[in-house]
């Protein structure tokens, strides 16, 4: 088993999740995992008011888009998700890139590359 | 010299605290409709409503509404600040209640009609634009149509329109304007992939809104008598008959029944009687509703597709909709055999009674599109109605009003 697949993961704000997932789509990227997450990086979040008292919030939402691909080019995603995401400002969010050992498709017991396909 | 009746005022009482209640439940009733970042702003709307037109009705909404009369369009200041308003009945209005109380019911109608129409620019309009919004309509739309209707020398009401709680004054002024608010404000960002964020809470709003409403119909009878509990049949049948025939559409065109549907066709069903709760018999108001929560089934799934048009809450496609069908359909079946102060309508060899509701209907529509019209595009001059497109993607919750309405890890 010679085959690479990687996964990964891009956390940003959910303002653009549905661009984002278009132009995954556009590049042949069908399947995803998607979550809500709190998170905090650079930027330092706003400030709330309840009855009055102003509260920091650091911990801002944010989702995580997580993606294994085989045959499409992590390239290809990474720069895919940084041109429908990037604004420039603090809380574009961040790509994270990981080997992945192997996939099971759990329906079939299909491993790998086979794992990530589907047959029409 | 009238005397007030206590039964008739313990009624009204009644009444106008189950009106009132309406509003928060329409706020949950749109609030659990749109996106969760959005939730607090679509409910402050309602809110909003409740103290600003409680103060513009208690200065001068209720002397335009219900003051003497000038040129049959709208009444005067003999009411300012509530002067002359007191425990004494008025009898143009209700003779055996005080005319404090029948001033109290009419501000819970003059509430909860510009909170409807949030439900049109909901996600996207900016609260203070919405807030100056609502207190100019109420002045210049909502006071003196209900004037015309209901106020004594009001022109539709000496040409003899039925409106029992509201058709006209409630639900076509409110369904068009937000049909003309939303399309001046325009459509919300990435419309196709906005789906609602707690419909258990909507439903809850629908609930309280069916239970209110038998404050809104059965109350407008101002009396405990014939006329009110027939009000309150008329009205639960056609919310009935609403929410199956709405159910029966999703059946013929998707295969299942929705709990969006539900609670969309009680309200269609809800509205469309309103006119007619207190002059149609029970059986009229079973055909009523019926069609009612087709007409709204139709306008909202298909002509508000192919139109283009945001009305994102459908107040429109329900109020606006349901409401011109109301106060045509209680031209049709009114029958003075249920309310010898009412009249007879075409179902009894009474034409002209047509006529004269789709007069109150066509000048209605045509005052609340032309005043809507002009309040936003002035208003527009001076300020921004709408939200920036960040403001809109990050929510208006937060960008707004500086909170969220689920906040923070589960903890």
């Amino acid at each position: 088993m010679n085959e690479k697949f990687s996964k990964v993961d891009i956390i940003t704000s959910s303002r653009k999740f549905e661009e984002l997932k278009e132009a995954l789509n556009a590049i042949g990227v069908s399947g995803m995992t998607v979550s809500n997450v709190l998170g905090c990086g650079m930027q330092k979040g706003h400030k709330e008011f309840y009855r009055g008292l102003a509260l920091d919030i650091n911990l801002l939402p944010k989702i995580k888009v997580e993606i294994v691909v085989c045959d499409i080019p992590v390239e290809l995603v990474v720069e895919t998700a940084q041109k429908v995401l990037h604004t420039g400002k603090m809380g574009d969010g961040k790509i994270f890139i990981y080997d992945v050992k192997n996939i099971i498709r759990i329906s079939n017991g299909a491993e790998g590359r086979d794992a990530l396909r589907y047959d029409k | 010299m009238n005397a007030v009746n206590a039964a008739d005022t313990s009624f009204i009482i009644f009444s106008t605290a189950l009106v009132m209640l309406m509003t928060p439940g329409l706020a949950l009733f749109y609030g659990g409709m749109v996106r969760r970042k959005n939730v607090l702003s679509i409910t402050i709307h309602s809110y909003a409503a409740m103290a600003i037109v409680s103060i513009q009705w208690v200065v001068i909404g209720y002397s335009l509404c219900f003051g003497k009369d000038f040129a049959g369009f709208i009444g005067g200041f003999q009411f300012l600040g509530l002067q002359g308003v007191g425990f004494l009945p008025n009898a143009n209005y209700a003779a055996t209640i005080p005319q404090s109380l029948f001033m109290l019911f009419q501000l819970m109608f003059a509430i909860i009609t510009p909170a409807i129409i949030s439900g049109a620019i909901a996600e996207r309009m900016k609260f203070f634009a919405f807030s100056v919004f609502i207190l100019l309509w109420s002045l210049i739309v909502y006071d003196p149509i209900t004037h015309w209707v209901w106020g004594a020398g009001g022109w539709l009401r000496n040409l003899g329109v039925l409106d029992f709680a509201g058709g006209n004054v409630v639900e076509i002024s409110s369904g068009i304007s937000a049909l003309v608010a939303a399309i001046v404000i325009g459509r919300r960002k990435k419309l196709k992939t906005i789906t609602p964020h707690n419909i258990p809470m909507t439903m809850l709003g629908a609930g309280i809104l069916w239970f209110g409403w038998f404050g809104f119909n059965a109350g407008s009878a101002l009396a405990i008598n014939g006329v009110a509990l027939n009000a309150f049949i008329t009205t639960n049948t056609s919310a009935a008959a609403g929410i199956i025939a709405w159910s029966i559409c999703e059946i013929a065109s998707r295969g299942k029944v929705t709990s969006l549907g539900i609670a969309s066709g009680m309200v269609a069903g809800l509205v469309a009687i309103t006119p007619g709760a207190g002059f149609v018999s029970p059986m009229a108001s079973l055909i009523i509703g019926g069609i009612g929560g087709a007409l709204c089934f139709y306008c909202v799934t298909i002509v508000k597709q192919r139109l283009g048009y945001d009305d994102s809450l459908d107040a429109f496609g329900c109020h606006g909709i349901g409401g011109i069908w109301g106060g045509i359909a209680t031209g049709i079946f009114a029958s003075k055999a249920i309310n010898s102060a009412g009249a007879n309508g075409l179902m009894y060899g009474n034409i002209k009674l047509v006529g004269i509701q789709l007069i109150a209907v066509v000048s209605t529509i045509a005052y609340a599109a032309i005043m809507t019209f002009i309040i936003l595009k002035v208003m527009g001059k001076f300020m921004s109605l709408r939200v920036t497109s960040e403001e809109e993607m990050d929510g208006l919750d937060v960008s707004l009003h500086g909170e969220e309405a689920y906040g923070g890890i589960d903890i």
